[in-house]
């Protein structure tokens, strides 16, 4: 028996490759798959009372969905709001990364420790920090109020859109600096050299050169912030109040106090659906334009 | 033609103690294929990336020219590069790679489809027009970067050491095909090699460098034989060193004690002083003899063969001379490997093929 497996186990790389794989396949069906395939199946069903629910397969609750003005602009707000986030986290992260990658000749690793460092507590602590310093009573506005620059507290900066892009910024910039260093760090210096050789100025070269081959760990970065910034919903519920709230928020009062577990599957799935669309679209788009470019 | 193309006015580059190149001057000719020839670390690469802009010097001025292009950045220069690693753009296709470099010289789309036509043809890469780094040979990378770089048309073409990446037979072929290629287009070329054979086949001249300095600065068979120092004889070809010491002059000649082989009169080309012991004999492998009987060469001795090695063309032979173990190259074609009784052997060197060298 062992001595069979052994043998089938040596001869297939396929055999070998999911034996390997086994554990973690095995994990993403149980907490991903089948989850997955009872939100699609209850976003399918009708919440019929408190506690009842009527299973006959129906699309009504998509089209519930888009016939809700407030769930569509949520919807909307969700995406904007994270691609807001996801753009100044690039155009701030990006000179760092380069910086650190073409300019820091010694101690790089410790440049990126440094840099990560603040990221090593806990989420929830860091938006409840944001929270200390963006409030009415908090370090900003004491500060500003205590030099005399302003009489009453600023007040939107709580409870807004601007805190929660704030606060989402703040908290995910870490996981792009990493995807930015890698690439740029790849480049070889000799592809620079080359392209000033080749008459190219250094702000050529950078647009030419630089950004398209960078062009990986950008879109890893767009991914990497976007995805889990459309669907966050602890900032919101803490930092936004009702002007920043998002439609996972939304999503969770349906599973919660709402109690209509279809509408909030059909919600979730809708917003899924988006962020896989989204993300297509735009490594497809930054694809082109790099060719575009060069 | 322009005997100073290029001029190198005491040029020094050091990064922080170390000083790369070390007050260096020369000048290059117009239309000359020149090598800056050394070990790793001896500057060379340095002074390439000084020419081309990359690194701008501690000291001293360069002209290409006759104008100063000590302060212009790498764009503004009339020099292109071929990069060791090639730097073939691996985002565009070999004809956008070509046409990178073309962009800013304001030429029209015919103008354009010329020249890289041209050079294509000239590399011999035609119909290789779509296809991306990461599918060509290390020989077609080869002659993409050089495509790029010559179709910019540049006064001088940096190359540095474009040949190492490549197998033997494939670096012999280019070997050729870059000096046919230079004296067909004209420009001058700047060649940077660790490879002293790469360097002697090549070039016009060729200059040696070691430690930041040019040690000499001569055409090929000159840097072989009538080296100036002993790094340059020792880096140049095989040799062997015989330690000696100078006596009286005798006109052109000088009378030395080679030690342990007795006195005798030399040619002294480079008029080292007398009564120097700091001088060495440096006789190259094609000009000993190792014969079963006596030779009337001039220097004739009796030795006992402890081991060989056969290296090809070379022999090396442990020998042992009046009780004392040399190491000595001999030319393989120079003894017959099966005649020798009882390991005993003569050696003979002729006195006309000996260099006296000073020791630094």
């Amino acid at each position: 028996m062992f001595q069979a497996w052994r043998n089938l186990y040596s001869k297939s790389d396929n055999v070998k490759a999911y034996s390997l794989l086994s554990p973690a396949l095995f994990l993403i069906i149980l907490v991903m798959l089948i989850p997955m395939a009872l939100m699609l199946s209850f976003s399918s069903f009708t919440q019929v009372s408190m506690m009842e629910i009527d299973f006959t397969p129906t699309v009504q609750r998509y089209i519930d969905f888009f016939e809700k003005s407030l769930l569509v602009s949520l919807l909307i707000k969700s995406v904007k709001i994270s691609f807001i986030v996801t753009l100044i986290t690039l155009l701030t992260a990006y000179p760092v990364c380069y910086y650190i990658a073409f300019y820091v000749k010694k101690n790089k690793m410790l440049w990126l420790v440094l840099l990560t460092l603040p990221f090593w507590t806990s989420y929830l602590l860091r938006v409840f920090s944001w929270k200390i310093i963006l409030g009415t009573k908090g370090v900003f506005n004491s500060t500003l109020l205590g030099a005399g620059i302003i009489s009453e507290p600023l007040t939107f900066l709580m409870y807004s859109e601007e805190a929660v892009i704030i606060t989402l910024t703040h908290a995910w910039a870490a996981f792009a600096l990493l995807p930015l260093y890698v690439s740029l760090e790849k480049i070889d210096f000799s592809y620079i050299e080359a392209a000033r050789d080749l008459g190219l100025s250094k702000f050529e070269v950078f647009w030419k050169v630089t950004f398209p081959l960078s062009l990986p760990g950008v879109i890893g970065a767009i991914l990497i912030i976007f995805i889990p910034t459309v669907g966050d919903y602890v900032t919101p519920a803490l930092i936004g109040g009702t002007e920043g709230r998002m439609l996972s928020n939304m999503i969770q009062a349906y599973f919660g106090k709402i109690n209509n577990i279809p509408l909030g599957a059909a919600s979730a799935t809708i917003m899924l659906t988006t962020v896989i669309l989204i993300t297509a679209i735009v490594s497809y788009t930054t694809k082109r334009l790099t060719q575009r470019l060069s | 033609m322009n005997e100073n193309f290029i001029q190198i006015n005491g040029i020094s580059k050091h990064f922080g103690n170390v000083k790369a190149v070390d007050d260096v001057s020369f000048s290059i000719k117009e239309g000359e294929f020149f090598s800056l020839l050394g070990p790793s670390g001896c500057g060379k690469t340095t002074l390439l990336r000084l020419l081309a802009g990359f690194e701008y010097p501690t000291n001293g001025n360069l002209l290409i020219d006759g104008s100063d292009i000590t302060a212009l950045p790498p764009d503004k220069r009339p020099t292109n590069m071929v990069f060791q690693n090639y730097a073939i753009f691996p985002h565009i296709n070999v004809e956008q790679n070509i046409k990178f470099g073309l962009r800013k010289l304001g030429l029209t789309d015919d103008e354009i489809k010329k020249r890289v036509d041209d050079v294509l043809a000239l590399v011999k890469l035609e119909g290789y027009e779509e296809r991306f780094s990461g599918q060509l040979s290390g020989g077609q990378r080869q002659r993409v970067a050089l495509a790029r770089a010559l179709v910019r048309q540049p006064k001088v073409l940096l190359l540095d050491e474009p040949l190492g990446a490549l197998d033997k037979k494939l670096r012999d072929e280019m070997q050729l095909e870059l000096r046919t290629l230079q004296k067909e287009i004209g420009i001058t070329f700047v060649f940077v090699t660790h490879d002293q054979q790469e360097a002697i086949s090549m070039s016009d001249r060729v200059a040696v460098m070691s430690e930041g300095k040019i040690q000499q600065l001569s055409a090929p068979n000159e840097l072989y034989k009538n080296p100036e120092n002993i790094f340059v004889s020792d880096f140049i070809g095989e040799t062997n060193f015989l330690k000696a010491s100078t006596k009286s002059k005798d006109g052109d000649q000088i009378n030395v004690a080679i030690e342990d082989l007795g006195d005798f009169k030399v040619k002294n080309n480079l008029n080292i002083p007398e009564n120097s012991s700091d001088v060495v004999c440096s006789v190259r492998p094609e000009s000993m003899m190792i014969s079963r009987d006596k030779s009337d060469w001039d220097i004739c001795l009796e030795a006992k063969i402890n081991q060989t090695s056969y290296l090809g063309e070379m022999t090396r032979f442990y020998v042992e001379v009046s009780g004392i173990n040399k190491v000595i190259t001999v030319s393989s074609q120079h003894f017959d490997n099966q005649s020798f009784d009882n390991n005993t052997c003569f050696i003979s060197i002729s006195l006309e093929d000996i260099s006296l060298l000073q020791k630094k």
